[in-house]
């Protein structure tokens, strides 16, 4: 006997889920970013599930083209932040409304 | 309840609890501790998956090269903390509470009632998931996509760049402006 792989795709949802609350309720920016990691990193664990159960290596792969999207979006994400704080001198995403009309 | 099962649950719970330690922490850098930590504890799941390449490329990456990103641009700015401002997200994060709820749940369902009893064989696993399969995967079928992330990666670097250059310019243009006068 052997783990179910629905245990590890309830680990993914549980994960995902937390990322998404990390979005929703948290004011630093920076750590809104950390909770897209998070959920990046739900997606990926799903990915290595399934394809572990259907023992495809398909899902493996797409792994790491998730990997990059990542870093690629996390190097332009901070480089806005870095820009963000310079002129406003505050990451607070409450403040970020200065495009509101 | 077997050995691999007393195993996954220990990573799994030790996986949540530094996802909320994330979540909680008030200040930044902690936060990004605990995610290291979290990452680095998804890379022991993938081991146990028979995925090894994947999981030493998210220790590597991921629990490496990004997070030391994260803790630098902390550092950076200074901002591990915010000041209090006025409690303005206190009905948003009820809301939000209550939608993840709702997503867990729905997530819960279909993960977990709708595919019932899929156990991982063992005796399948042998050979897979080794680096000189993904090798030549990567190179063969993908190797077009794999391309075009490097194009994905050129894109970000030149933008990361630009947008932390553009202040110095401007003000490169305004010096040189008043030489002028």
């Amino acid at each position: 006997m052997a783990v179910p792989v629905a245990y590890y795709l309830a680990l993914s949802a549980v994960l995902f889920v937390m990322g998404a609350l990390g979005v929703l309720v948290r004011r630093n920016a920076i750590v809104v970013f950390m909770s897209l990691e998070l959920m990046f990193n739900a997606a990926n664990l799903a990915f290595v599930a399934f394809a572990r159960y259907y023992l495809q290596l398909d899902g493996q792969i797409i792994v790491f083209f998730v990997m990059t999207v990542a870093a690629a979006e996390v190097a332009v994400g901070l480089a806005l932040m870095v820009a963000i704080f310079r002129a406003r001198h505050s990451i607070d995403v409450d403040q970020m409304s200065i495009l509101k009309g | 309840m077997n050995l691999d099962t007393v195993f996954f649950l220990i990573l799994a719970a030790a996986a949540v609890i530094t996802a909320a330690g994330m979540l909680l922490n008030r200040n930044a850098i902690y936060a990004a501790l605990f995610l290291i930590l979290n990452f680095a504890t998804v890379g022991i799941i993938y081991f146990t998956l028979s995925a090894p390449f994947v999981a030493l490329t998210q220790v590597t990456v991921y629990a490496g090269a990004i997070m030391v990103l994260f803790l630098f641009v902390i550092m950076l700015l200074g901002a591990e903390k915010l000041p209090y401002g006025e409690g303005s997200l206190r009905t948003q994060r009820l809301v939000a509470i209550g939608l993840a709820v709702v997503l867990l749940v729905e997530a819960g369902y279909f993960m977990l009632v709708k595919q019932p009893g899929l156990f991982l064989n063992p005796a399948q696993a042998g050979e897979f998931g080794t680096v000189e399969q993904i090798g030549r995967a990567l190179f063969n079928i993908y190797i077009l996509p794999f391309e075009i992330t490097s194009l994905i990666l050129l894109a970000a670097v030149v933008g990361a760049i630009m947008l932390t250059r553009i202040e110095k310019i401007q003000r490169a243009g305004q010096t040189g402006g008043e030489e002028q006068r």
